[in-house]
């Protein structure tokens, strides 16, 4: 006999402004199995959980209902309290009275009304409820990090430094990510590579990090403390293991038109090279559409010249199975392309360029070896305009949100840009000016201040290229009303931040959820900034969302602590929530098997007949099995028919 | 029939139940005839549950899941697709419009899509009203 004891939470106004608690109260006080019901002001408050636990002893409650907030927000809260009062922690049931009742009704009546009867389906619902028992299971403790760049690197250090072994994965050759490719940073002009390149060092020295260049994750199996991932590297036709990173195969290739992409396209490179100089590791790859070897069966003559025969003309994609407990999702961002924007002639104008093409062109490592010239003549630019928000706060073209780093590297870039050009001017067309971190409205003003960079508000509508070479940038000056032309050598834009273009395709491999611009989702935007709703899976950097580099950097050390948390266990809990076959009903017909996504179901015979068996450690719980069985011969502990059909009813 | 249709609301956990979270979070208010029920996925849906809703009362079944290639199981959306394209054609034979029924894909980020449903589906059963409802279900019961 279900003795249900229903516990209905005020939320201070949140539910009880629109819900009549009291009234709630005294209408489920009267159904049959309620043997005690009650409200309090926060019933997650310690006196509010106290409440209830003492309600179990004195009122024998053996099933619980509380009516409050989503059970995502509170649910394991007070399956802890009823486990510490000796109940079952899945005797409980939630009614979820403020996201789904109180905060979307607008109506008082209307709101009691409902909340009345979400509450009365919870108590018919806990009814039903069995008791279970939560599954143990091992921990490996290993950690994958997906991304090389500065999140990525931070996390697979702490992570590394905590005493666990870890497996970086990187799908372009070296580490680095989009730090690698600047030249200076804001707020303090620290040089990025020299800040960056002995982190990307220590990753590569570490006794307990493994790295994975050229490679991505292609399939993830399992779950949390057990993730089987199935990795790809790709052909790269160097044998990492010979090669010594001389450098002589790059020296001999001929073909040196090849478009370098760690400089964004400006400049060229071999067919055979490493992306950078300091490289990590530092072995080069052949780009398979421009070697004359592969392309045309021609030349070898980095082979010819490899002394360790390091160089594999045969080379494949190589497939890697490895096991991991936690996984950290480090995948960063692409700048998107201003192609779009052909009144900017983003793509078309020699002398327009990206920010990070600017950052490459200012850059020591980068094609011009740090001199800032025009790419269409060689000539230094004396005027220069930077375009702010290309493709970021405009849904018409590119997208609705602030990439958030834009202000404050075009106010570096002015700075850069005047430590080049000393007598030059610089001009920032912008909309609003965002600098809210610590020293960043300083440093916007050292800009304006000492550098007199000319900042004009408004939205820049048309670049158009002169006869004579240069660039008239209209735009208007909002501050005053009046329309603004500015005729300068070079232009800047500062292209959009935006998830990379296979972010989907990763997160439906991970199976993690991602928002409507593509940026993966955290878990609770507040409390849970760095975990994903996938236990196990952690977010770091800009692929949940822009994020300058103190704030990656922040991530990939708050992803580690989590990490290493997960693993200070042996054993974890696995919820109990796992399929199971009645083999008595079973008629063996098999059909649960095809829609396993996990391959949890087994053949097993019993007796002289076959039956389909659960295997629990594979199980997630997703019931397709259940709603697939003819003869209703399968079970999904915690949503069997009994208890979802008792709140189908109500 | 009743000024307010009542609704069923079978909502897969991951996506849609926190989406329906999030339109509460965000204060997007939908009618209050929504009685939702959290299932592990929507493939758990078993098409029964929908034409029990039918024979309880309910004028209207909505039902929805993660988008199509977000499932946190991989692929129970798709089985919930072909599963409740069959029971749109159940329906029809037993006499209620297919139109009763309304599946779609909210994710865990559309609070604000979560709400427009409702209010959409709502506005559609007070237009098909409450006639055919009465035969449907004594058909069903029998």
């Amino acid at each position: 006999m279900a003795r249900v004891g229903v516990f209905i939470c005020h939320c201070g106004v949140n539910i009880a402004g629109k819900v009549d608690v009291a009234r709630v109260v005294e209408t489920i006080g009267r159904m049959p199995d309620v043997a005690f019901a009650t409200e309090y002001k926060f019933m997650c408050s310690s006196p509010g959980q106290k409440l209830v636990a003492d309600a179990i002893q004195e009122h024998g409650l053996n099933r619980i209902v509380v009516a409050a907030c989503s059970p995502k927000m509170h649910l394991p809260t007070f399956q802890k309290t009823i486990a510490r009062a000796g109940l079952n922690p899945y005797l409980i049931s939630m009614a979820n009275i403020r996201e789904q009742c109180s905060w979307v009704t607008d109506d008082k009546e209307k709101a009691t009304e409902k909340a009345t009867d979400l509450v009365r389906r919870q108590v018919r619902r806990v009814a039903h409820a069995d008791p279970l028992e939560d599954v143990s299971v091992r921990v490996e403790k290993t950690a994958l990090v997906l991304g090389g760049g500065v999140a990525g690197i931070q996390a697979a250090l702490d992570i590394a430094d905590g005493g666990r072994k870890v497996i970086l994965v990187e799908k372009s050759p070296s580490l680095g990510g989009k730090m690698a490719q600047l030249d200076e940073t804001f707020p303090t002009l620290d040089c990025s590579q020299c800040i960056l390149t002995p982190k990307m060092v220590e990753a590569a020295q570490h006794p307990n990090i493994e790295i994975r260049a050229n490679t991505t994750l292609k399939k993830l199996d399992g779950f949390v403390g057990n993730f089987e991932v199935t990795l790809e590297k790709k052909a790269t036709y160097v044998d990492e293991k010979k090669c010594i990173a001389c450098g002589l195969c790059t020296t001999k290739c001929p073909v040196r038109d090849v478009p370098d992409e760690f400089n964004a396209g400006l400049g060229k490179t071999r067919a055979i090279a490493t992306p950078f100089p300091q490289a990590v590791p530092a072995i080069p790859v052949i780009d398979a559409r421009y070697c004359l070897k592969l392309t045309k069966d021609k030349c070898g003559a980095c082979a010819k010249a490899c002394q360790p025969g390091a160089i594999n003309f045969e080379d494949q994609p190589r497939e890697e199975k490895v096991q991991v407990g936690a996984i950290v999702v480090a995948t960063g961002y692409q700048e998107m392309s201003p192609a779009v924007y052909t009144e900017y002639g983003g793509a078309t104008y020699p002398d327009v360029l990206t920010g990070l093409q600017f950052e490459r062109l200012v850059s020591s490592t980068g094609p011009t070896g740090g001199k800032l010239v025009r790419p269409s003549d060689g000539q230094e630019p004396k005027t220069i305009v930077f375009v702010q928000c290309v493709g970021s706060r405009d849904p018409s073209k590119g997208h609705e949100y602030c990439s958030g780093i834009c202000c404050m590297y075009t106010a570096k870039h002015s700075l850069l840009y005047k430590h080049h050009v000393p007598d030059g001017q610089a001009y920032v067309c912008y909309i609003d000016i965002r600098s809210p971190g610590k020293n960043y409205e300083q440093f916007v003003n050292r800009a304006v201040e000492e550098e007199d960079v000319r900042y004009v508000r408004g939205r820049v509508g048309k670049v158009q290229k002169r006869d004579d070479g240069r660039y008239r940038v209209y735009t208007e000056d909002t501050l005053v009303g009046r329309p603004v032309s500015i005729d300068a050598d070079m232009v800047v834009l500062s292209s959009a931040v935006e998830p990379n273009a296979d972010a989907a395709r990763l997160a439906q491999a991970l199976g993690i959820s991602y928002d409507g611009d593509g940026f993966y989702t955290e878990s609770h935007p507040k409390l849970k900034p760095v975990e994903t709703a996938t236990a196990g899976i952690f977010l770091a950097g800009a692929c949940q969302g822009p994020k300058d580099i103190p704030a990656s950097v922040q991530q990939g050390s708050a992803a580690a602590a989590k990490v290493l948390s997960l693993f200070s266990k042996d054993h974890m809990v696995k919820a109990p929530h796992v399929a199971s076959v009645d083999a008595a009903a079973c008629v063996g017909c098999l059909a649960c098997q095809p829609v396993c996504y996990y391959s949890a179901i087994e053949e097993k015979t019993v007796g002289s007949r076959t039956v389909a068996n659960v295997v629990a450690g594979k199980c997630q719980g997703c019931g397709a099995c259940v709603s697939t069985c003819k003869g209703k011969a399968i079970t999904l502990a915690g949503y069997t028919d009994d208890e979802v059909f008792e709140e189908v009813v109500a | 029939m009743r000024e307010e249709p009542k609704i069923l609301g079978l909502l897969c956990k991951w996506c849609s139940y926190a989406g329906a979270d999030l339109a509460g979070t965000s204060r997007f208010a939908y009618p209050p005839n929504v009685q939702i029920v959290q299932v592990p996925c929507s493939g758990r849906i078993d098409p029964v549950m929908i034409f029990r809703a039918f024979t309880e009362g309910y004028d209207g079944v909505l039902v929805s899941g993660c988008h199509p290639g977000d499932c946190h199981y991989g692929t129970g959306n798709y089985f919930a697709r072909r599963k409740l394209a069959v029971a749109r054609r159940l329906l029809e034979t037993v006499g209620i419009s297919p139109d009763r029924m309304y599946f779609t894909w909210v994710s865990a980020a559309e609070g604000r899509k979560f709400s427009a449903v409702c209010s959409e589906f709502t506005e559609r059963l007070k237009q098909l009203g409450g006639t055919e409802k009465t035969a449907a279900r004594e058909a069903v019961s029998r």
